[in-house]
């Protein structure tokens, strides 16, 4: 008993339900004997990872679905030791380098090495090379992709790679151009209503259209989202009749009373609550640049029209801190803390000049 | 007829070779003279080769400009493809190249006296004079201490061996090091050159492109030749392997390149209260002003599409340089933010909240 999003996720280019000039496209190139390497970005919930995949199966048949986990072992210039997961077919690799941290160009080095190194011995395969996935290809280090650009070059022939990323900006340029580029954009609140609806039809249930239209704008673009959501709908009220209350996430309707508390009042004490409310998101794995975006939308949400453009400019701002920063917390109070001041200086008219 | 060519096409499917090469690899050119361009390093580099010396060489200019060709061409025209292989290391950045390799596997290739010349197997005379080439490519990514460990190797070994250095950055490379090499610049190529070895390849591979298309191409690619050939080399992929075969579009090269369509940018341009009308006549009618919810609106549309902020704001900045109306002041005050996101988004900074920012920042230059 799987969640519906796995269960019903399209294994074959012809099952996906939007994209369809995309899928025609790769259609023809997974046919074609000249694969390129390919690079697939777009935001999340978009598709990219079920667009790998059955471009995968159109390649080399049902014989990608058949996978093992292995756990290798890379040994780092310095003598440590770095246990990266593998999910592999007989034709194809997926790897996730980012999980190695600044190592990850030792894993790319070794592991891509070894696999253009050796040729397709499975005769019976339809292809002679194999495709290497690399997941989450933006935060790969600089290192790293300066690695990766020679070995793509160089071993065409024995081997493939597809890199998955949600933007390009973070990728060399030396990279973008030696792969196909493949933008996979998010779904519309009209495509995403229609697998809503084929979803419900596969689960012989009916499902009132403004249900399924509420569930699609609430999702923004982000298919699995939107899938979760209805499911758990689904679970809540069997029949989705009647004004459906769509759940947040708790985190999100904590980072909401965040938010309530920075407006309510400004003063030492108020940091200090907010504070702990951050510490307890942080703890419990929330990025912390998805609480700071979210926080800063809704008190963008309910201040001033002419506060709104510098809460999102500090957000911008702390935001880039946290990145090149290592303790995060740090950020995200200097980030309430200038708000607040903020806050203060407009609608008391405070001169706030000399604290800056 | 029909069901002879599925067989047809399953039974040499293992024992012709399906190198299927890049473009890029395939059209390399053969020697000094095949090099696009850059008639000045050639120039010089022929001198060298009718005497057969060469000294040290850093080689350095944007990429795609035919650094890493000119010395493999200079190399292969200097020993022949027999003493190729002895003669030349090449070693680049997805080698080990930390200290220790310069140590031991750069050290020991440098001080081999060079082997006997080969037989030439294909008739050909070859200068091949008595000295080794080590290439090491991206030399930029080197560390500072394998960098000042090659020091003294390039001077005990000179007699020898010879250097060359290829690189993008020649700041990167240490001053000691710099100073013992010729330098050649590479300029990125010419708008003429680049379409005429576009079209050379073009003819080459069969495909048929309009001359709209060639300028699309390097447009997108801002003269870099490798990569207009691999976005040719793609795009002619997806045409052809359509069925049936469809032409090239200067839209599919656009998209293949990841460039944002005009009128996502002109639309977002104009969320942030800037005239775009395709005349560009004086108009009495200024644009009318939004808030901020519009502009957030716009934004997380735009983001949801899947563009590469990146790029967004490069094509943006374009727009704004280029505009004919703008004040400098303004101009200059939104190069300004663009500039400031773009070391962001380099960072790795998130995108939807500095495109945000350049929005933002845009509009309120933009009112003023």
């Amino acid at each position: 008993m799987s969640l519906w999003v796995d269960r019903f996720r399209p294994k074959t280019l012809d099952d996906l339900h939007y994209h369809h000039d995309l899928s025609t496209r790769l259609k023809a190139l997974a046919a074609s004997e000249d694969f390129p390497h390919m690079l697939f970005y777009g935001p999340s919930g978009a598709g990219k990872k079920t667009r790998i995949n059955c471009t995968l199966r159109q390649l080399f048949g049902t014989g990608v679905e058949k996978l093992k986990i292995d756990q290798r072992v890379f040994v780092s210039p310095s003598r440590r030791k770095l246990e990266i997961n593998l999910v592999q077919s007989s034709y194809h690799i997926e790897i996730t380098p980012s999980e190695a941290g600044s190592y990850d160009r030792v894993v790319v080095q070794d592991l891509l090495k070894e696999i253009a190194q050796t040729q397709q011995v499975d005769l019976g395969a339809k292809h002679r090379f194999k495709v290497v996935v690399i997941n989450e290809a933006d935060f790969l280090s600089r290192d790293a992709q300066a690695a990766l650009r020679r070995t793509m070059e160089k071993y065409m022939s024995n081997m493939r790679i597809i890199l998955c990323a949600n933007s390009t900006s973070r990728l060399i340029a030396p990279i973008r151009s030696r792969c196909l580029l493949v933008r996979v954009a998010a779904p519309t609140a009209q495509e995403i209503q229609a697998v809503v609806e084929h979803v419900a039809r596969k689960m012989k249930f009916d499902v009132p259209p403004e249900a399924s239209l509420q569930i699609a704008e609430d999702a923004a673009g982000n298919m699995r989202k939107a899938l979760l959501v209805f499911e758990a709908l689904k679970m809540q009220s069997p029949d989705l009749s009647g004004p459906l209350r769509i759940a947040k996430p708790d985190w999100e309707t904590y980072c909401h009373k965040v938010a309530e508390l920075i407006v309510q009042e400004q003063s030492p004490a108020r940091v200090m609550e907010v504070r702990a409310k951050f510490y307890e998101l942080l703890s419990h794995c929330i990025p912390p640049t998805v609480i700071l975006k979210t926080v800063a939308e809704k008190v963008a949400e309910r201040v001033d029209e002419a506060l709104k453009a510098d809460v999102m400019h500090w957000a911008a701002f702390y935001e880039l801190r946290m990145r090149l920063g290592s303790k995060k917390i740090y950020h995200l109070e200097a980030w309430v803390v200038k708000v607040m001041c903020l806050y203060k200086h407009f609608t008391y008219n405070f001169d706030m000049s000399e604290f800056d | 007829m029909a069901f002879f060519q599925p067989q047809a096409k399953t039974v040499p499917k293992h024992t012709v070779d399906p190198v299927l090469q890049p473009w890029i690899e395939k059209y390399r050119p053969k020697t000094i003279d095949d090099v696009s361009a850059q008639e000045h390093t050639v120039t010089v580099l022929r001198k060298a080769l009718l005497s057969t010396n060469l000294p040290h060489m850093l080689f350095y200019g944007p990429p795609g400009t035919g650094k890493t060709s000119t010395i493999l061409a200079l190399a292969r025209q200097l020993f022949g493809p027999d003493n190729f292989r002895n003669r030349v290391l090449e070693l680049n950045a997805s080698d080990e190249r930390g200290i220790s390799v310069v140590r031991e596997k750069i050290k020991t290739f440098a001080r081999q006296t060079p082997r006997a010349q080969a037989a030439n197997s294909d008739g050909k005379s070859y200068p091949c004079p008595p000295y080794k080439i080590i290439i090491l490519d991206e030399a930029d990514s080197m560390t500072q201490d394998a960098q000042g460990a090659l020091r003294r190797i390039m001077e005990t070994y000179a007699r020898i061996t010879r250097f060359c250095l290829v690189c993008n950055y020649v700041t990167r490379i240490i001053e000691p090091l710099a100073s013992r090499c010729s330098k050649f610049r590479f300029t990125p190529l010419d708008p003429l050159s680049t379409s005429s070895r576009l079209t050379h390849i073009a003819a080459a591979e069969h495909v048929e492109v309009t001359p709209e298309v060639v300028t699309t191409l390097i447009d997108a690619s801002n003269g870099d030749l490798r990569r207009s050939i691999t976005y040719l080399q793609s795009a002619s992929r997806l045409s052809s392997s359509a069925d049936p075969p469809t032409p090239i579009t200067p839209r599919d090269i656009q998209e293949i390149a990841g460039v944002v369509p005009t009128t996502v940018v002109n639309d977002l341009a104009r969320t942030l209260g800037l005239d775009v009308s395709s005349d560009m006549i004086v108009d009495a009618v200024t644009p009318k002003r939004r808030g901020f919810d519009a502009i957030q609106k716009k934004v997380k549309e735009v983001i949801r599409e899947g563009y590469s902020v990146a790029q967004l704001l490069s094509q943006l900045h374009d727009l704004i340089i280029h505009h004919q109306m703008l004040p400098a002041r303004q101009k200059a005050t939104c190069a300004l933010v663009i500039a400031e996101a773009d070391k962001a988004l380099c960072d790795g900074a998130d995108e939807e909240l500095w495109l945000l920012e350049v929005a933002m920042q845009t509009y309120k230059a933009l009112s003023r």
